[in-house]
């Protein structure tokens, strides 16, 4: 395990770890934009950028492995001013609309302009001028506000498998998209909303919602499947506006579209509240109390009159492990039957 | 058979470009008459040549008339039957269309290894490379040398990349050939992107089995067993020669399977790009062939340890590989005796811009600069006063006049801020403005970059805009200093050698042409009078007759005066065109 010195603190990391991740381990905070710790290094924003003696130019952290007395500067005044540099360049590109962007208080370029108080840029110059056209329910891009940090394209390819995206185009003018620039046509995961550092993809059904700042995180599991992937709903006077996942989950922070996406059936009008008896061809509403009664009372006349093996069972892929095991208990135990089934095999 | 009469026609893409294709026609059709003797045309053998450096003056025509040698300059089809008669059935050349001294000044004074092929076999036919000694390289290597002791002779040769950087390739075929892995790869690097360089397609379309042949001992030596020809798609000539050179070296049992008998099996494949010049960095074009977009990636790891799909690979420029054939037949030692203490052999330039003689051109490493120029070169064009000689192309810088004496190699190029770079020379003359060709390459380069890192992406963008505003009268004061602290930064923080020497040409020509920055910003004066936004043309009343000439040819009607009487522009209408200048024939008219 090669030991080093990061700005004179000691320390050890296991072969292969880069100087990013060793410096992380120490709590020594380095910048970056286009890192993610799950997708491949990329060098890509450059903001990462350290001295390492010996070295006669400035090495990316992000990708630069670390070696047996390797001593590290993360930073130095010459440091600091590249990537002062680096920051300006990216601003100068940049729609100033921070006011009313959905990503402000939560945006990493925000934030790092903020900490490098960037506000006089040397480098005024052109703006990519994009409109935005994609016309589909769930992401929203803004093209101008794009870093190119590449992560989107990454998580597609890496994480999701898709490839739904790429660079195009070159120099001042490359661009992440859609094969021949059509509109996005993909599974609508939002892997790439959620790894975004700046207000460039957001989720068409959060804007003007609310921002970061004025919500109230619930963690709670995602109904929609035996994966129980965790969820963490953003909440802003009682009604979810968002939703996201965090990293340390058992789903590592990676949602499915249904996870990200469908929340809006919470506050639906035509959502069921209570359960429903039908009587002469329609439908009234009725307490649980009743409904169960009902049941109970159905089934023990079948039971009686057919035998329990009249009787099957048939589960919903929405319940949790723990629902799906009291259902088959309920039905081999109470019923009497082994005809017992989950719709989540199909 | 020997033939008492071979024609050799130029026919690289210089040749072709200049009609090379009509005059094997002419040659073809005229040797076909009736009238012609079945004698000579039994005698006589005509063939393609590829490119033998003097693009200036094809189409270039040898004949070889019982083994005596005549070459004749600008030949178009209209003159061959007068060459026939004369030259072939009479025996006296037709001396008005004999290339004259200049030809052979341009040739005597270079040293020709990589090119010493070129432009004298014809590069379809394997036997005429194996005539001239080809392959005898490969088969003294594989049947006598291991290739820990082929990689020991290129070591000892000094031999260097030729595709820029400069690194020995002895030392890079050594850290491949030690990694352990079931398969390795070769790559020959034929993207050549700089604007100006016309060296590596020179060599595929005059001698493609020099490259083939370096590639299988390379392989030999490496123990790779696949390889790779990266060559852009806009170079089809060179791409059909190459194609047809591995068919016949694949017949000739070069490639393949059980090479000379050995348990060595290599075969090479043809890449195409798409011509985008960050795909000659080597990772990029890794990226490339694995069907990725062409964008470079950190190093380490080196493509030697971590190449191609990830396996140890050796990439090559075509250049270096054509070399490696001469080296080991000739040794390394012969090889070493030319150029300098560190930069050892030729170099093949592609010398261009303002110079008599523009062409292809291959010197020893070291040579003055003024020996490139003046003695090969033949000095600048219509006399003008040499300026500078841009080398390196984007990644490079200019070089003075004041520095004319500076040898030619790494080193010393490098100490005044230039590099010798892949190998491209672009001479400048006086009406050259410095700020202008600096534009050029930053255009060049801001299109050119990938768009993966920041300062490489967006920070040249500022540099060419920076360029835009001082050429077009809007310099503010501090741009010079906000250009070199910015190229300062840029050079710092870039991904790839593309950003990371991008502001090269800027750097060099502020600090070898201050003034004329100064100039455009401070007094809005373009001094060589290209920058047309800071042109005005004025008629001298005292030389204008009033022939009116320039008002006829005016396009914008700006020119007005009385027949007779002294005209005037209106600057307003002018469009900067320079028409009018060129129809004054009392030199009336002035631009500044
Ligand atoms: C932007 C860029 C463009 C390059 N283009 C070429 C090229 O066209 N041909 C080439 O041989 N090398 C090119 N190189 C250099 C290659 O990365 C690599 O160093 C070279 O092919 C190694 O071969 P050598 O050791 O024989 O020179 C380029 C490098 C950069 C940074």
């Amino acid at each position: 395990m090669p030991n080093l010195r990061i700005d004179g603190i000691s320390v050890s990391a296991p072969e292969g770890t880069t100087i990013l991740d060793a410096a992380k381990s120490a709590d020594i905070p380095i910048p970056t934009l286009c890192h993610h710790p799950k997708l491949t290094p990329y060098g890509g924003c450059r903001l990462c950028i350290v001295d390492v003696k010996g070295i006669n130019r400035p090495v990316t952290s992000c990708t630069t492995p670390v070696t047996e007395g390797m001593e590290v500067s993360t930073t130095n005044p010459e440091i600091e001013k590249l990537r002062s540099t680096i920051l300006e360049l990216l601003l100068s590109d940049h729609p100033n609309d921070c006011m009313i962007c959905e990503k402000a208080g939560d945006c990493t370029l925000q934030e790092l302009a903020y900490f490098y108080g960037i506000r006089e840029n040397r480098f005024e110059g052109e703006r990519r001028q994009y409109t935005e056209k994609d016309d589909n329910p769930f992401i929203r891009r803004n093209m101008e506000k794009c870093i190119l940090c590449s992560k989107c394209v990454r998580i597609c390819d890496e994480i999701q498998g898709v490839g739904a995206i790429d660079l195009t185009y070159r120099g001042f003018n490359a661009k992440v998209s859609p094969p021949f620039g059509k509109d996005l046509n993909c599974e609508f995961c939002g892997q790439c909303v959620a790894v975004c550092p700046t207000g460039a993809l957001t989720g068409k059904m959060w804007v003007t919602k609310g921002r970061q700042k004025d919500i109230r995180e619930v963690d709670t599991v995602c109904p929609y499947c035996g994966c129980g992937c965790s969820l963490t709903l953003h909440i802003r006077r009682n009604r979810v506006i968002r939703v996201s996942s965090k990293e340390n989950t058992i789903n590592e922070g990676w949602l499915c579209s249904k996870g990200r996406f469908g929340f809006s059936f919470i506050n639906s009008p035509e959502r069921l509240k209570t359960p429903l008896i039908k009587e002469k061809g329609k439908f009234r509403e009725a307490s649980w109390d009743e409904a169960f009664d009902l049941i109970v009372s159905k089934l023990k006349k079948i039971r009686k009159k057919h035998g329990p093996d009249s009787i099957g069972g048939l589960a919903s892929a929405r319940c949790t492990n723990e629902e799906n095991y009291l259902f088959q208990k309920f039905i081999r135990a109470a019923v009497g039957t082994n005809n017992v089934d989950h719709c989540a095999r199909l | 058979m020997k033939h008492d009469l071979i024609i050799k026609i130029c026919m690289g893409t210089g040749g072709i470009a200049s009609g090379g294709l009509d005059v094997m026609h002419a040659f073809r059709n005229q040797l076909g008459k009736k009238s012609i003797k079945a004698d000579i045309k039994k005698h006589c053998s005509m063939h393609k040549v590829g490119c033998r450096g003097l693009c200036a003056k094809d189409v270039l025509v040898d004949i070889i008339l019982n083994n005596v040698k005549t070459t004749y300059q600008f030949i178009k089809p209209y003159m061959v039957e007068r060459i026939i008669e004369e030259h072939f059935i009479n025996g006296n050349p037709v001396l008005e269309w004999v290339v004259s001294e200049d030809y052979h000044q341009f040739h005597d004074n270079q040293i020709k290894v990589v090119l010493s092929d070129c432009g004298i076999i014809d590069p379809e036919e394997i036997e005429a490379y194996i005539n001239a000694g080809g392959y005898d390289a490969l088969r003294q290597v594989m049947l006598t040398m291991s290739p820990g002791e082929t990689i020991e002779t290129i070591k000892k040769s000094g031999l260097r990349g030729r595709g820029g950087a400069g690194f020995p390739t002895g030392l890079k075929w050594e850290f491949c050939s030690k990694e352990t892995s079931a398969q390795k790869y070769i790559i020959c690097n034929a993207d050549e992107g700089d604007p100006g360089a016309f060296m590596d397609r020179s060599v595929i379309e005059g001698n493609p089995h020099a490259v083939i042949e370096g590639m299988i001992i390379g392989a030999y030596s490496i123990g790779a067993d696949n390889g790779y020809v990266y060559i852009r798609a806009e170079y089809p000539l060179a791409v059909e020669r190459l194609r047809k050179a591995l068919q016949q070296a694949r017949k000739h049992k070069f490639l393949g399977k059980k090479i000379l008998g050995k348990e060595f099996n290599f075969d090479i494949k043809v890449k195409l790009g798409a011509g985008a010049f960050v795909c000659g960095e080597e990772t990029a074009l890794i990226a490339s062939i694995e069907g990725y977009r062409g964008m470079p990636k950190a190093k380490p790891p080196f493509p030697v340890y971590k190449g191609l799909w990830s396996k140890p690979t050796v990439i090559n420029n075509v250049e270096t590989l054509a070399n490696i054939p001469y080296i080991l037949r000739n040794g390394a030692e012969w090889y070493a005796s030319f150029g300098t203490e560190k930069s050892k052999g030729t170099k093949v330039f592609a010398l261009t811009g303002k110079i008599r003689n523009s062409g292809l051109i291959e010197v020893p490493m070291g040579i003055p600069l003024r020996e490139i120029i003046y003695d090969i070169g033949g000095g600048i064009e219509n006399d003008m006063a040499f300026k500078a000689v841009q080398t390196g192309g984007p990644s490079g810088g200019c070089i003075p006049a004041k520095l004319l004496d500076i040898k030619v190699d790494y080193e010393s190029l490098a100490s005044v801020g230039s590099i010798v770079g892949s190998g491209g020379m672009v001479v400048l003359d006086e009406n050259d403005c410095m700020v202008n060709i600096t534009k050029f390459f930053l255009q060049f380069t801001q299109s050119e970059s990938c768009g993966k890192c920041t300062p490489c992406r967006i920070g040249t963008k500022r540099l060419l805009e920076i360029l835009e505003r001082i050429s077009s009268g809007n310099g503010r004061d501090g741009d010079i200093k906000l250009l070199e602290d910015l190229s300062h930064d840029i050079k710092a923080t870039s991904l790839c050698g593309l950003g990371q020497t991008a502001p090269n040409p800027i750097l060099s020509t502020i600090k070898y042409f201050r003034d004329e920055y100064e100039a455009h910003i401070k007094e809005k004066k373009c001094p060589a009078g290209v920058c047309k936004d800071l042109l005005s043309y004025i008629i001298l009343d005292q030389f204008c007759k009033g022939c009116g000439a320039c008002k006829r040819v005016c396009p914008a009607g700006a020119i007005s005066g009385e027949r007779k009487a002294v005209h005037k522009i209106d600057t307003q209408t002018c469009v900067k065109c320079g028409a009018c200048i060129e129809s004054c024939k009392f030199k009336a008219i002035r631009k500044g």
